[in-house]
Formats: C-alpha cells, sequence, structure tokens
C-alpha cells in the first residue's frame, strides 16, 4: 500500500494522507464510526493496524469512538479519532467536557465536514466546534498539508495537553495528489499504556470550575503557537498591480485563490490560515493594517470573517473587509475556482465570467439506486403489500435504504439523522393516527437505535420497527459492526444477536423474515402492524456486495407468458429491467438472482434461467 | 490554466472503474514527475449514479476544473459525456464510449434516452474532437469487459493529449491491477490506443 511507502512521493487520498501523517507521528491507537466523506481514514487505519502493531477499532457510534480514545490518550497513546461533520454532533457530549478533561499524549479528532453534502443531511460547519469547546484546530489546504498538519497536531495537541480538531472538507478527504513521504514511528505496544489518577480528571462541578480557566489558559498558549505556526503564513502573488488587496482564506479555498491569481496574473497578499483556531490575532491584524482591502475567502458560514471584523473594531482598523456580508461570496455549497474567481472579480472590478453552459440536449436523470438484488426493496415491496388500504407513515434513517425515497417504492417520510427513525416513530405514533413502519439498517440500529426502541416500549407507544440487517455497514463501504463476527483489525469478534437485544429492550413482538421469502415476509409484517405494541421485524438478507456472496441462476422473462402488467417494472422497480420494444426483460449481467422478482410476479411469467441449456 | 496545465474529466456510471482509470493518470503523472490533483466521488454517488472524476495535470492546486477549462473528457458512457459539457470548450478533446447503460428511469419507459445522432452532433457542436469507440466491445475482445476503463484510458493516451508517455502510463496501469491481469489490461490499454489513432 502507498500509505505505509519507505519514503519518497506518493500518490495518496487526503484521507491516506491523515493515516500516514498518524504514522509519521507514531499514532498508537485510532478509532471511528464510519462516515462519508471520513470513512478511508478508518478503513486505511483497519487494513494496516496489525501490520503496523497498533490498536484499532470501529466502535459503535461517535460518542463511544471519542471516550475509548480519550481514555488511551490519558494513558500514553497518541491517539487519533475520524468521523464525519454530523458524527461530532453525536460526541459533542463527550468533546465539550474533554476540552475541559484535556489528554496527556496527543490526541487528534477528525472532523470531515462536506460542503455541498455530497453524503450528508446537512453541510454544517463544524469550525464552530472548535470555538464552542476550546479546541485547537488545523484545517489543511493540499493533501500535503493533509499528512503534515496531522503529523504536526500530535505535538501541538500534546505540548498543549489538548485534543486537537483536524478539520477537513469532502475536497481535502477525497483528492488524490503528491505527498513527500516522512519517516514512520513504531507505535506503542497494547496494555503498556500508564494511567496516573488525578483528581482534576473526575470533572464534578468543583472541577469544572477549576478546569475552566486552564483551559482558558491553554487557549492563550494556543493562540501564541498559532502566531508562529508554519501552517500560517503570508504569500505574495505576483502580477498586475491590483492596488493594496490582501486575501485571507483556509482550507481547500486557498487552492482556488492560489488558481485564481495564478492564472489571471494578479499581484495580490495572501495570509493562508492552517492553524486557524485560535485565530493568530496578532498576525491577522498585522496584515489586516499592511491593506486597504482584505478579501475573506471560506467556505460555508463567515466564521474567519466574524473574527476578523471583530479584531477590526477592537484595534481601531480602518481596512475593509469583505466577504459573505457584503455579497461577494455565498454561504451556500462548496466553492471551486469559478465561484473564487468571480469574487476576487467583483473586488479587482473584472468583468464576471459566465458560466459553461450546460447541453440543451434533454438528459435522462441518473441518480443513485438501490442495487440489483438489493434486499431492502425486497423489504419495501413486501411492506407496501402489508400495508394496502392503511394510511401510513414511514419514518426513514441514514443508510443506503434512504434511496428507498425514490419513487415507485417512495418509503421514506421523514429523516433527521442517525436513529431518528426510532425517537420521531414514538412521536409520530401518539401525534397521528396512522399505521406506523420505522426503518432502519443494522449498524445505525448498534449506533443511535437502542435507547429510542427502550424509550417506545416504556412509554407504550405502538409502530412497527424495520431492521434492515444486510450484515454490514454497506453505505460507507462495508465496515463490520457489531451485529457481525469480525472486528475492525480483521480478529474473530462476538456478533451481536439482534433478536436478543430486541427482546431486551422489552419488546414482546420479535420476529426475523428473510425478505427474499416475499409471501412470509409480507405475513410477518401484517401480523405486526396488527400488533397493539411495539412490534420488530428483523429483515435478514446479506447485501448483496458483499464478498463471498453465493452466485445463483440468473432470471429472464418468459415472453410467452408475461401480459405485460408492469408489475416487475412499474411497482417492485429492479434496475435489471429494462424495456426492449414493448418486451419486457432482464438485464442478465446485473441481475443477482435473488428471485424476488418471480415472486412478484402475478403470472408467474418470471423463471430462473436453466443453467446448460 | 494557462501553461502546461492539462485538465480531464472523466465521467461514467457507479461501477464503471472510473475511479481507477482517475488513479492510473495520477499515478502516471507522477511517475512522469508532474504535479496532480485528482478528485473523486465516493459514498453515495456509486450507487448506479452518475460519477465524474477530474484529473488536473500541472501546477493548479483546485481539484475541480473550472467551467469552459478541460482538455479532455473521457465519456464512459455516451450521456455522461453531456452532463458535464459545461466543462468543455472548442478546443476540447472528448473521448466517448459508445457503449451504453441505460438509466433505469429509460429501461422503465419514464425518460427518453437521446439518440446516438443527437448526441455526436451535440458534441461536434461544442468540442474540437471527438473519438469515438466501442470500448465494452474491445476490453472484450482483450479478454474481459472489465477492462472496458482501460481501453478508455487506452484511447485517452493515444489522443495525444496527455503529456505523459504510453510506456509511462502502462506502468501505472500495472501498478494498479492485479499480476494476473497485467496481460489483459495491457491489450486493453493498447487497443485503445489503436483506437484512438485510426
Amino acid at each position: 500500500m502507498d500509505v505505509l511507502a519507505k519514503g519518497g512521493k506518493a500518490l495518496l487520498l487526503g484521507n491516506e494522507a491523515i493515516v500516514r501523517g498518524a504514522l509519521e507521528a507514531g499514532v498508537s491507537f485510532a478509532t471511528a464510526y464510519p462516515g462519508t466523506p471520513s470513512s478511508e481514514i478508518a478503513d486505511t487505519f483497519s487494513a494496516i493496524a496489525k501490520e503496523v502493531g497498533m490498536y484499532f477499532e470501529y466502535s459503535v457510534n461517535e460518542k463511544v469512538s471519542l471516550e475509548v480514545a480519550a481514555a488511551a490518550a490519558i494513558s500514553g497513546y497518541r491517539s487519533l479519532t475520524c468521523m464525519k461533520h454530523v458524527g461530532v454532533n453525536v460526541a459533542a457530549d463527550a468533546l465539550l467536557t474533554y476540552a475541559y478533561v484535556g489528554c496527556k499524549s496527543g490526541h487528534i479528532i477528525v472532523s470531515a465536514d462536506d460542503p455541498g453534502c455530497h453524503s450528508s443531511q446537512n453541510e454544517q460547519d463544524n469550525r464552530y466546534y472548535a470555538t464552542l469547546a476550546s479546541l485547537p484546530m488545523l484545517e489543511p489546504s493540499t493533501i500535503q498539508d493533509a499528512k503534515d498538519m496531522t503529523k504536526e497536531g500530535f505535538e501541538i495537541s500534546e505540548k498543549l495537553s489538548q485534543p486537537l480538531l483536524l478539520r477537513t472538507t469532502t475536497r481535502v478527504n477525497h483528492t488524490r495528489s503528491v505527498v513527500e513521504l516522512g519517516e514512520m514511528k513504531a507505535p506503542k505496544p497494547r496494555g503498556t499504556g500508564q494511567f496516573d489518577k488525578d483528581s482534576l480528571l473526575v470533572t464534578v462541578p468543583s472541577v469544572a470550575r477549576a478546569r475552566h480557566p486552564i483551559l482558558l489558559k491553554k487557549m492563550a498558549d494556543a493562540e501564541a503557537m498559532a502566531e508562529t505556526s508554519k501552517f500560517n503564513k503570508i504569500i505574495e502573488f505576483a502580477g498586475k498591480n491590483a492596488g493594496k488587496v490582501g486575501i485571507i482564506t483556509s482550507g481547500v479555498s486557498y487552492c482556488y485563490v492560489a488558481d485564481v491569481l495564478r492564472e489571471f496574473g494578479i499581484a495580490a497578499r495572501v495570509l493562508k490560515l492552517g492553524f486557524t483556531h485560535p485565530m493568530p490575532r496578532k498576525m491577522v491584524a498585522e496584515f489586516l493594517k499592511s491593506c486597504e482591502t482584505v478579501l475573506m475567502v471560506e467556505e460555508l458560514e463567515p466564521w474567519l470573517e466574524e473574527q476578523a471584523k471583530a479584531l477590526a473594531y477592537e484595534q481601531g482598523i480602518k481596512t475593509k473587509i469583505l466577504g459573505k456580508s457584503t455579497g461577494h461570496f455565498t454561504r451556500l455549497y462548496e466553492y471551486n475556482t469559478d465561484i473564487v474567481r468571480n469574487g476576487i472579480g467583483k473586488v479587482l472590478s473584472m468583468p464576471e465570467q459566465a458560466p459553461g453552459e450546460n447541453t440543451s440536449v434533454k438528459l435522462p436523470s441518473r441518480p443513485p439506486i438501490l442495487c440489483p438484488g438489493c434486499p431492502h426493496r425486497a423489504t419495501y415491496y413486501a411492506v407496501k403489500q402489508a400495508a394496502k388500504g392503511k394510511s401510513m407513515i414511514y419514518p426513514t434513517d441514514i443508510g443506503c435504504y434512504t434511496l428507498g425515497r425514490a419513487p415507485p417504492l417512495s418509503m421514506a417520510d421523514y429523516l433527521l439523522c442517525m436513529g431518528s427513525s426510532v425517537g420521531t416513530a414514538c412521536g409520530f405514533s401518539v401525534a397521528t393516527n396512522s399505521t406506523i413502519v420505522a426503518f432502519l439498517g443494522d449498524s445505525t440500529f448498534f449506533h443511535a437505535g437502542i435507547p429510542p426502541l427502550i424509550n417506545a416500549v416504556h412509554n407504550k407507544e405502538k409502530f412497527v420497527l424495520a431492521i434492515l440487517d444486510n450484515r454490514t455497514t454497506a453505505m460507507t463501504g462495508h465496515q463490520p459492526n457489531p451485529g457481525t463476527d469480525k472486528d475492525g483489525m480483521g480478529y474473530e469478534a462476538p456478533a451481536i444477536p439482534l433478536e436478543t437485544l430486541v427482546k431486551g429492550c422489552g419488546v414482546e413482538f420479535v420476529k426475523t423474515v428473510n425478505p427474499r421469502n416475499l409471501k412470509e415476509t409480507v405475513r410477518v409484517f401484517k401480523e405486526a402492524m396488527d400488533f397493539p405494541k411495539v412490534a420488530v421485524v428483523i429483515s435478514r438478507s446479506p447485501c448483496i456486495l458483499l464478498k463471498g456472496i453465493k452466485k445463483e441462476p440468473k432470471y429472464e422473462v418468459d415472453q410467452a407468458t408475461c401480459k405485460k402488467c408492469k408489475v416487475c417494472t412499474a411497482q417492485f422497480a429492479c434496475p435489471a429491467f429494462y424495456y426492449e420494444g414493448d418486451k419486457i426483460k432482464i438485464d442478465e449481467s446485473i441481475c443477482t438472482g435473488c428471485s424476488v422478482c418471480s415472486q412478484v410476479c402475478p403470472f408467474t411469467a418470471i423463471k430462473a434461467k436453466c443453467e446448460g441449456c | 490554466m494557462t501553461g502546461k496545465q492539462t485538465d480531464i474529466m472523466l465521467s461514467g456510471v457507479g461501477g464503471q472503474g472510473t475511479l481507477l482509470a482517475a488513479k492510473i493518470l495520477g499515478d502516471a503523472a507522477i511517475l512522469a514527475g508532474k504535479h496532480v490533483v485528482v478528485s473523486e466521488v465516493h459514498g453515495m454517488a456509486q450507487r448506479g449514479g452518475s460519477v465524474e472524476c477530474m484529473v488536473r495535470i500541472g501546477e493548479a492546486l483546485g481539484p475541480i476544473i473550472p467551467d469552459k477549462g478541460a482538455d479532455a473528457i473521457v465519456g464512459f458512457e455516451p450521456i455522461e459525456v453531456l452532463r458535464y459539457i459545461q466543462k468543455t470548450s472548442g478546443k476540447t478533446i472528448v473521448v466517448m464510449n459508445s457503449h451504453k447503460v441505460v438509466p433505469f428511469t429509460v429501461a422503465t419507459g419514464s425518460e427518453k434516452y437521446p439518440s446516438m445522432d443527437e448526441i455526436r452532433a451535440e458534441i461536434k457542436k461544442r468540442c474540437g474532437k471527438l473519438i469515438e469507440l466501442e470500448a465494452y466491445d474491445l476490453a472484450f475482445k482483450a479478454g474481459t469487459s472489465l477492462a472496458t476503463n482501460i481501453v478508455l484510458v487506452g484511447a485517452l493516451c493515444g489522443s495525444g493529449i496527455l503529456p505523459m508517455t504510453e510506456e509511462v502510463v502502462l506502468q501505472a496501469i500495472k501498478k494498479n491491477v492485479p499480476a494476473k491481469y497485467v496481460d489483459v489490461n495491457e491489450r486493453a490499454f493498447r487497443l485503445g490506443i489503436q483506437a484512438a489513432k485510426s
């Protein structure tokens, strides 16, 4: 693997560069719950942990992952915890007090933000967590930065005895570029840490009060470090004189700024901030004073912009500060070179550049869809059959099954976050007279589904919870979860049986079905809907993309029997179906042989292809 | 970008090997001693959806090719060329696999797939040069339809737009495919080059 190369240059994905930086710093302990765009950090650790002799786990959720690693970091292990931006919300309870307690060995918490919502339910700007919790923060712009900042981040964290936030965005996580590699350090072996007891580690109110001023002192020290950090620097771009215009930028936005200034040959001073929290106030004030106009270029919220304005006000600096509040940039979505070019152009009175024209040809859409043979489609179809004639509400959850929102399945009515299907089902069951079937996956159930299920039982709510158990965490790239028999390092692990767990929550109706048996699945869901209390149906069939899934005979439509009723294409809607003229056919190259369509067909016109006929 | 920048847009459908093709081009650029930035798409988009990757060889740092800035677009599927046509200019070379992957909405009759003539006319109107090939069939001829992406890398190489030699690109291919599939991929690569040159 390139990430373990001895030295020289390698083409690394941003997420791999973070792992490499951690290895060069001697990281010994890593924890994660997968989530795009952070997943490949965890997956890379998972692939190499055994070989390099470090500890890695996929934790049950982000909060637990942070707690596990916090204990390791206070016991002398350089630790890294990674999650997607919304995962930090889950970990926030631990995070904000962890900031008070601090660490002994360096601990990096990676927050992978997703401007533009490539794979997320919101585009929150997690730089506010650095402010909220009082954490030092680094923001890489390039892939080399991602490696260098991770490595250096351990030093900063350790000097301050404070966990450090490494805030990335999708375009850093999922970009590959050239990285100059350094030497890796051997990790500290398992079980060799030392925990020194200290009454200040137990955050009762008196300790918390004592800790808060210590935290503020650490932030003052961190600010002094930011003033001289190699990650904060002024870069002079040569070209046409544009007056005393300066740009302050951070993260991937710096890349767009640099490209625009170079391409258009504009002379400008750029303050590239990498160690962004606490903001190096002296450095920023000096920079502001050296310019007549300063443009703030940052994706999402005006986080730097508002701090710069507050600073200018405090110090009586009259420099014009432009950015989001002046309409030069938007708070929406991710940036690119074109957006940044037009923002800079407004300051320099360059004519606005028209966007490239889309095609005039009408294109069919190609959204992501449930795969051919996906067991979720079978469950959805069965629930639809069982629900005929009823007024239904379908709260859904985070995972591949969200793709069931698209017609013709249309099996998703409400979604907030991990585990929200169960919590909101509780509310809908009290607030409405509808029949409620909530959907969530196995990994999501372990992550955040158990407390709301207990809530439902105790508060006598009535709904059906369908746990779509496909034996993996599919959407983020097939990571193991507590229901599977392998851990994050590839070792055998006890699988937690869902049935026992659900019964333990006090649920009286717990049945398991194989959604590939359509008739039985419909029958069990009908029974569950009639049950007067909370009912749980575990719909178990492995994800068809999992390795080692048995190959099954493909299916075909018998044209002589087919009545073209279109139930298979218009209601079940497996993407393996297509029309040839008015004939319905099955694309053999993508059919998985799951057989469900043959059970859907009212005229038994879909049959397994006879091998060797 | 001005100067020696070469920007390649790759567009296709989840599962077609677009990501691997982009990584191969990135590795080849490094082998040739060049700076490169490759942007990828992961997660939800991969489930049969439209997939885009961008390979930027040269001094550019930003991972996203500006509008009208692509020097070449490699369409793993015909309509996926048109979906990103705003990235092209009158100078852009288009390498298009004519093998269709029909979207489900079309397969079941709710949307229409434009005619190949309409697609070709739009590309010719907007772009510099169209290199069209049956990459799927050529890959099959090389030994496996799974090497369609390598045929397209070959065709891109054969178009002459890359600032790397064929040998360097082949070296990058060898680095990225399992040892037992090196021969079939080399054949696929050569067939792609040949198709672009003929």
